[in-house]
C-alpha cells in the first residue's frame, strides 16, 4: 500500500462497465464522490453516505460494495461496474430492468441502481433465489416509495427469465 | 408466499376503443431511471464558479449564542467565506408566520438557537469537503439553556419561553364548536374517553435536500433550482423573506426527484439562506444536505397529544366527540403550520355521522426540529385517537368493533355529506368497502387463525380501521386557527388552483406539462393517457413535462405535490386543458371539411369527419394548422398552438364566520383490517395479515395506484414499529442516522392484500381522488388496534418497538447476576440523570499509594487518555486540554476541562468535566475507588455522560460502546504505566478514532443483521 499525502490528489485509473476511465482523488475522497463528480457517472446514488441505505450500491471487481464506505483511492486498477452497464449492448434494457418496468417496481427511482447492482450479482451467484432469499438480500437496501414488493415480483421473474435462458444458450441475448 | 399480482387485473377486455385511462401502461418515466441517465438535483452541474455550502449548525437543542469566531476557518485551504446568521439577517428578514404572534424564525439563526441542529453560520468552500473543513473549524461558544422537549410541559406556567417576544410557548389556542355537543354528553348513556402521545416521525425520502441558488445583481433578482415540492404557496413566503418582488424570485425544479413524501416542503429557509449567501458572495451556492441533517434537523411531523371523549348512546351510536388536541410544532411556527392540525378539520368526525362536536386545538413550542408537511400529514395524528377510542368503545360495551364502525358510519345515500364542522364529503359507499373487505371470509379467517393461535397459547390480535382520506387542500383552510374577525382583517382565503397546458408543436406533436412537481408518482404516465386519450393519440407520442419553472410556467399559490392533489385536481386540468385543444382542433376541422364540429371525430391519430370516409387527415397535419398557414382557419379564429387551464373546485370556500371549513375538496375512504401475532419472547410484532380496501373514486391507473398504497403501507408500518424521531429528556436529538432511525426493508414489510371500491367524485374532473396518503393515515392505528386486542391493553404507543413491547408484555429481566467477592458496591455517581452510564473493575498488581499520584499528573495523564493531543493544569484539581475523538463518520477535536471532586487520598475521587467539540458537547462524572487487596489494588469506577450535538445523534447506543472501549483503554494504560509487565496489551487494534470506525461498521453489520 503506498504511502499517499493527505492534501494531495493522486491519479486513480479504473475500468468502469467495460471502459478505462481516470479521475484524481484526494486520500479522503469517497468513492461515490469520485463516480459521481470526477467521472460523471451520476447513475449511482447517495442516500446516507453511513452504510445503511444501500443506494450507492456498486460492482469492485464483481463483489456488490457501498461506494460510500469506500475510497476512491483503494479500488485504484479495480473493475467498476455501475447502473450505466446494465443495459444489453444496444442500448435496451437488460431483462432485470425491464422486470423492474414491467412491474412497477420503482417510483422515483433513487434507490433503484443500488438495488439493481445488488440483484444483478445476486441472481448471477443464486440463480434459484426464491422470495425469502431476494427480501434477506434486499434488507440491505431502502426504498421508500415502493414497499418492496413489486421489486420482489420483478427480481423473481427476472430469475426464471435467466433461467430459462442458461437453459438455451444459443438464444442467450445480451448480459443482465 | 409471495402472492401479489402488481397489476390489479381488469375485467373487461382491451379494446382498440378501451381508452387509455384506467389502464396499467408502462411508465415513461422508467427507462431513464433504470439506466441511471436520469438527472436528480446533485447530477445537474452547477454554473462555473459555484461554492458549495456546509452549514454550521447548533449542538444544544436551546442556546445564545455568546460568540462567534471564524477566523480559524478562514485560514483553511479552499474555504472562501463564513456567513453568520447576522450578515444573512442583513439582507433578509424573519419568515412570516400563520398565526398572530410576533415570532422571529430566520433561515439562520441569529443570538438564539431552539433546536439541535438549527443552522448558525454558512461555510462556503471550493468543494464540498472544504467547506466541511471550514465548519469544523468555526469555534461557536453557546451558552446553553434549558430545553423543553414535552409539549405539556411547554404549557406550564413559568416554563422556560423559547420566544420571549411572544410571551407563550403556547402561540394558538383556539375552541370550537359545532352543534350542541354539551347537551349530548349530558344526555349520553356512556362518555368513553382516550388520552394518546402520537410520537415524532417523518418518511424520509432517500435523497435528501438539495439546491443551487444564484444571485443576479444585475436584475437584483434570485434563481435558485431546488428539488423544494411546493406547495407553491411558500414562494411569497420566500420572497417577503428575500425582501424582494415575488417576480424575482425564480424557483425552478430539476427533472427528477429522490422521493418526498411532504418533507421537501421544508427545503425553502435553506434556500433563503444559500440565496443570500450567494448575493454576500458573488458567487453561485450548491448545496446538498446529508443524511445527519436531514434527520436531526430537516423536518418532521408533529408529534400530539390528544384527549378524545365521545357521548355514546346504549346502543353505540356516537352522538357528539370532544377534542382536545396538543400540537407540538417544534422550536418555529414554520409555514405552512399550524397547517398540520388545521388540514383535518373539516373531517374530525371521520367516516362517522356525528352531529355535535367539540374541538380545542392548541399549537405549541418545544426545543425540537420545526414540523412540517409528511405523508398522511395531519391524519394519522386524528386517527390514532378516533380508531383507538372505537376499539376502546367496543370493548366497554362488549361489542365488535366491526359493529360499531358500522353502526356510526355515514349512509351510502347521504352524500355528498356535510360534516359537523363544514367538510364536504363528495361521495362515498363506506358499506360497499367494509362489505368487500369481509367477503371471501375474510375477517372470518383471521377469527379462525386467532382462535388457532391462542389455544396453543400465543398472542393474537386483530385491528381495524375506518378513515377519510381528504384531498387537495383548501389554501384557505389553515386560516381556521385565526378567529373569524381576524380572517375578516386579513381578507378571506380558500380554493386550490390547479394549472395544465397542452401545446402543438410545428410538426403537430403533442407536448403537456403541469405544475404538479412529482417525486416518482408517475406524474407524466398518467398525463399522457389523458391528453392521448381526449385526442385520439397513444401515450408514446405525448411528451409531459413536469419540471416548473415560476419564472416561465403557469403556477399559482396550490401548485407542488402534496395533500394527494395530483389525480383529482392536475390530471383533471389537464383533462379540461386537453378538451379545449380538441374542441379549438374541431372547430379547424369542421372549416376544412365542411361539417359540423361535432361530427369531428379524433381516432388512431387521425382527425376525420362521421360519416365520410375519405374526410379524414392525420392529426399532425391538421394539428400543426395554426403554425404555418393561418389563413386557412376559420375567419377571426385565433392560432390553436396551446391551451392553458387554470382549475380550482368551486367547494373550496374560506372558513365562514362560524368556522366551518371545507378542508379539502375530495375524500376518499379506506377500511383496514389486519391480524398481528406477538412474540412473547422478542416482543416482535409481526403482520399476519393485512387487507386494505380503499375507495378512491375513478382509478386513473390501477398499477401506480396500488403502488401508492403499497409505498403508503410501508411508510405506515415503519411509523408503527420503528421509526422514531427521539430526543433525549435534556432535548439531544437521538436519531442521527438510519442505524438509529431505523426504516423497514423488504424483510420488515409484508407484502399486503388491496381491493378498490370506486365511487367517482362529482367534484373533480376525472372522478378521481387521493389515495396515496390514505395508508399513513389509517395502518399505525390498525396495527396498534390489533395489538391491543392481542394484549389486552390500552396503554398502546407508537412506536411498537422490541423494548416497547417487552414493557407491555410486562416480561421481567432475568435478575443480573450478583457480584460476588467482597461484596462491595459499585460507586455510586452524585445525578442519575446520564444518558450513558457504565461501570467496571480492572486489577493493577501495586498499591494504591503507587496508582494514586497519576491522577494529579500532567505527564500521566497525557499518556493515558486515549487521544490526548495537550494538557495543563489550572490548579492541582483542574485540569483543561484537548482530546482528539471520533466515532464513525464525525470526529474531531474537543476542548475538555476537568475539575476532582470528593478526593479522599488514596482511596477515592469524582472527576467532573465537560468537552466541547464539532462532535458536540458532554458533561459528565466519572467516580473512581480504589481498594487495596492482596495482590494490589482493585480499581472500581462508574461513568455517567449526558451529550448533545452529533455525538448524541448518531446514537447512544453506540456511544454507550465507544465509551465504554474508552474508559476501559483509560484503566488498561494507568495499569501499563505503573505495572507494565503485568499488563495485557491494548485491544484497541490502531489509534482509538479507527477503532471506533471499526465498532461503528461492526454496529451497522449488526443493525442490518445479514444484509449484504
Ligand atoms: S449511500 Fe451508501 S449505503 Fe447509503
Ligand atoms: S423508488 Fe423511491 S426510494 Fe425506491
Amino acid at each position: 500500500m503506498p504511502i499517499l499525502s493527505a492534501g494531495q490528489r493522486h491519479k486513480i485509473t479504473v475500468t468502469l462497465n467495460g471502459e478505462e476511465r481516470t479521475g484524481h482523488a484526494e486520500p479522503r475522497m469517497l468513492l461515490s464522490d469520485f463516480l459521481r463528480h470526477e467521472l460523471g457517472a451520476t447513475g449511482t446514488h447517495v442516500g446516507c453516505e453511513h452504510g445503511v441505505c444501500g443506494a450507492c450500491t456498486i460492482k469492485l471487481d464483481g463483489q456488490p460494495t457501498r461506494s460510500c464506505l469506500t475510497l476512491a483511492v483503494q479500488v485504484d486498477g479495480s473493475q467498476l461496474e455501475t447502473v450505466e452497464g446494465l443495459g444489453a449492448s444496444d442500448g435496451s434494457l437488460g431483462v432485470l430492468q425491464d422486470c423492474f418496468r414491467r412491474h412497477f417496481a420503482l417510483q422515483c427511482g433513487f434507490c433503484t441502481a443500488g438495488i439493481l447492482m445488488s440483484l444483478d450479482t445476486y441472481l448471477r451467484d443464486q440463480p434459484n433465489a426464491g422470495e425469502d432469499d431476494l427480501r434477506a438480500l434486499l434488507s440491505g437496501h431502502i426504498c421508500r416509495c415502493t414497499g418492496y414488493t413489486p421489486i420482489i415480483a420483478a427480481a423473481l421473474e427476472a430469475a426464471e427469465i435467466l433461467r430459462a435462458r442458461e437453459l438455451q444458450p444459443e438464444q442467450r441475448g445480451p448480459d443482465v | 408466499m409471495f402472492a401479489a399480482p402488481t397489476n390489479t387485473p381488469r375485467t373487461t377486455p382491451i379494446t382498440p376503443n378501451t381508452p387509455w385511462l384506467g389502464r396499467s401502461v408502462e411508465r415513461p418515466e422508467d427507462a431513464a431511471l433504470l439506466t441511471g441517465s436520469q438527472r436528480f438535483m446533485d447530477d445537474l452541474g452547477a454554473p462555473p464558479g459555484t461554492l458549495h455550502a456546509a452549514f454550521v449548525r447548533s449542538p444544544h437543542p436551546h442556546a445564545r449564542i455568546v460568540k462567534i469566531d471564524t477566523a480559524q476557518a478562514l485560514q483553511c485551504p479552499g474555504v472562501h467565506a463564513v456567513i453568520t446568521g447576522a450578515a444573512i439577517a442583513a439582507f433578509s428578514r424573519p419568515f412570516v408566520v400563520g398565526v398572530k404572534a410576533p415570532m422571529e424564525h430566520r433561515s439562520v439563526a441569529v443570538d438564539h438557537v431552539r433546536y439541535q441542529g438549527e443552522p448558525v453560520a454558512i461555510v462556503l468552500g471550493d468543494t464540498p469537503y472544504t467547506a466541511e473543513d471550514g465548519m469544523a473549524l468555526v469555534d461557536v461558544t453557546y451558552e446553553p439553556l434549558t430545553a423543553i422537549v414535552d409539549p405539556q410541559d411547554a404549557m406550564d406556567d413559568g416554563a422556560v419561553l423559547l420566544h420571549h417576544e411572544v410571551g407563550s410557548n403556547v402561540v394558538a389556542d383556539r375552541h370550537f364548536r359545532y352543534g350542541d355537543p354539551e347537551s349530548a354528553f349530558a344526555s349520553a348513556a356512556h362518555t368513553i374517553s382516550i388520552d394518546i402521545c402520537y410520537p415524532r416521525n417523518s418518511v424520509t425520502p432517500i435523497e435528501c435536500y438539495g439546491l443551487v441558488a444564484e444571485f443576479h445583481s444585475g436584475s437584483e433578482s434570485y434563481e435558485v433550482t431546488s428539488n423544494f415540492q411546493g406547495p407553491f404557496a411558500l414562494h411569497p413566503v420566500m420572497a417577503l423573506a428575500l425582501k424582494i418582488p415575488a417576480n424575482r424570485l425564480r424557483l425552478k425544479s430539476p427533472p427528477a426527484s429522490g422521493g418526498s413524501f411532504g418533507t421537501k416542503q421544508g427545503v425553502f429557509p435553506y434556500i433563503v439562506a444559500c440565496c443570500v449567501a450567494s448575493r454576500i458572495a458573488g458567487r453561485p451556492v450548491k448545496w446538498i444536505e446529508d443524511r445527519l441533517e436531514h434527520l436531526m434537523a430537516a423536518t418532521s411531523a408533529t408529534n400530539r397529544v390528544t384527549m378524545l371523549r365521545a357521548a355514546v348512546e346504549a346502543d353505540g351510536r356516537i352522538t357528539a366527540l370532544d377534542w382536545d388536541q396538543i400540537d407540538d410544532c417544534g422550536a418555529y411556527l414554520r409555514a405552512p403550520e399550524p397547517a398540520t392540525i388545521y388540514r383535518m378539520h373539516g373531517n374530525m368526525t371521520g367516516a362517522y355521522d356525528i352531529r355535535h362536536l367539540a374541538i380545542r386545538n392548541r399549537n405549541v413550542l418545544t426545543n425540537k426540529t420545526p414540523s412540517g408537511l409528511v405523508r398522511g400529514f395531519g391524519g394519522p395524528q386524528v386517527y390514532f385517537a378516533l380508531e383507538r377510542l372505537i376499539q376502546k368503545m367496543a370493548l366497554q360495551l362488549g361489542r365488535e368493533p366491526l359493529e360499531i364502525i358500522r353502526k356510526n358510519l355515514i349512509a351510502a345515500d347521504d352524500f355528498p355529506y356535510r360534516t359537523a364542522s363544514g367538510g364536504l364529503y363528495d361521495s362515498g359507499n363506506y358499506q360497499a368497502a367494509l362489505q368487500l373487505a369481509e367477503d371471501d371470509d375474510r375477517i372470518e379467517r383471521l377469527q379462525q387463525r386467532q382462535r388457532e393461535v391462542r389455544a396453543v397459547g400465543g398472542l393474537y390480535g386483530i385491528g381495524m380501521a375506518a378513515i377519510v382520506e381528504p384531498s387537495i387542500s383548501n389554501m384557505g383552510y389553515i386560516t381556521t386557527v385565526l378567529t373569524a374577525e381576524e380572517r375578516a382583517a386579513a381578507g378571506p382565503k380558500g380554493g386550490a388552483v390547479a394549472t395544465a397546458s397542452v401545446s402543438i408543436d410545428a410538426l403537430g406533436s403533442i407536448s403537456a406539462h403541469i405544475s404538479s412537481v412529482p417525486q416518482g408518482q408517475g406524474h407524466e404516465t398518467v398525463i399522457a393517457q389523458v391528453v392521448a386519450d381526449g385526442l385520439g393519440l397513444t401515450p408514446d407520442t405525448i411528451t409531459v413535462n413536469t419540471e416548473l419553472d415560476t419564472g416561465r410556467d403557469a403556477w399559482s399559490v396550490a401548485s407542488g405535490n402534496y395533500s394527494s392533489r395530483f389525480a383529482g385536481a392536475v390530471a383533471g386540468a389537464a383533462k379540461m386543458a386537453t378538451d379545449r385543444l380538441r374542441s379549438r382542433l374541431a372547430d379547424i376541422a369542421a372549416a376544412h371539411f365542411d361539417c359540423d364540429n361535432t361530427d369531428i371525430t379524433f381516432a388512431d391519430g387521425t382527425i376525420g369527419a362521421t360519416g365520410s370516409a375519405i374526410k379524414s387527415m392525420p392529426f399532425r397535419r391538421l394539428g400543426a394548422t395554426s403554425h404555418w398557414a393561418q389563413s386557412t382557419l376559420p375567419q377571426g379564429m385565433e392560432p390553436v398552438i396551446r391551451e392553458t387551464v387554470f382549475w380550482s373546485p368551486d367547494v373550496l370556500a374560506p372558513p365562514n364566520a362560524t368556522d366551518e371549513i371545507n378542508s379539502s375538496a375530495a375524500h376518499g375512504f379506506v377500511f383496514d383490517v389486519c391480524g398481528v401475532e406477538i412474540d412473547r419472547d422478542t416482543g416482535r410484532v409481526r403482520v399476519d395479515q393485512y387487507v386494505t380496501v380503499h375507495d378512491a373514486g375513478t382509478l386513473l391507473h390501477p398499477a401506480m395506484a396500488d403502488g401508492q398504497v403499497r409505498g403508503g403501507f410501508s411508510n405506515a408500518l415503519g411509523a408503527t414499529l420503528y421509526e422514531h424521531f427521539s430526543y433525549g429528556a435534556d432535548g439531544s436529538f437521538q436519531s442521527g442516522t438510519f442505524a438509529d432511525y431505523t426504516v423497514p426493508t423488504a424483510a420488515e414489510v409484508p407484502d399486503i392484500e388491496i381491493l378498490h371500491v370506486q365511487t367517482p367524485s362529482p367534484i373533480t374532473p376525472l372522478g378521481a381522488k387521493g389515495i396515496g396518503e390514505g395508508n399513513c393515515m389509517s395502518t399505525p392505528v390498525c396495527i396498534a388496534n390489533a395489538v391491543a386486542d392481542a394484549l389486552g391493553r390500552e396503554d398502546i404507543e407508537l412506536p411498537l418497538t422490541p423494548s416497547r413491547m417487552f414493557e407491555l408484555l410486562d416480561n421481567q429481566e432475568p435478575p443480573k447476576p450478583v457480584a460476588s467477592g467482597n461484596g462491595l458496591e459499585r460507586p455510586t455517581l452524585r445525578r442519575a440523570d446520564y444518558t450513558v452510564t457504565g461501570h467496571g473493575e480492572t486489577h493493577v498488581p501495586v498499591a494504591p499509594e503507587t496508582i494514586w499520584p497519576q491522577f494529579f499528573d500532567v505527564q500521566a495523564i497525557q499518556s493515558i487518555v486515549p487521544g490526548c493531543q495537550s494538557i495543563e493544569e489550572v490548579d492541582p484539581y483542574h485540569f483543561k486540554g484537548q482530546v482528539n475523538l471520533g466515532v464513525g463518520i464525525v470526529k474531531g477535536l474537543f476542548d475538555a476541562d476537568v475539575r476532582m471532586e470528593d478526593v479522599v487520598e488514596p482511596k477515592s475521587l469524582c472527576l467532573i468535566g465537560t468537552a466541547n467539540g464539532p462532535l458536540g458537547s458532554s458533561n459528565g462524572e466519572a467516580v473512581v475507588v480504589l481498594i487495596p487487596d492482596e495482590t494490589g489494588t482493585r480499581i472500581r469506577y462508574s461513568y455517567g455522560i449526558n451529550l448533545s450535538g452529533k455525538a448524541a445523534a448518531i446514537g447512544g447506543r453506540m456511544i454507550g460502546g465507544a465509551t465504554k472501549i474508552l474508559i476501559n483503554e483509560f484503566f488498561r494504560r494507568l495499569a501499563a504505566r505503573v505495572a507494565p509487565e503485568h499488563t495485557e496489551p491494548s485491544t484497541l487494534l490502531i489509534k482509538v478514532p479507527d477503532s471506533i470506525q471499526k465498532l461503528w461498521r461492526s454496529i451497522c453489520a449488526l443493525v442490518q443483521g445479514g444484509r449484504s
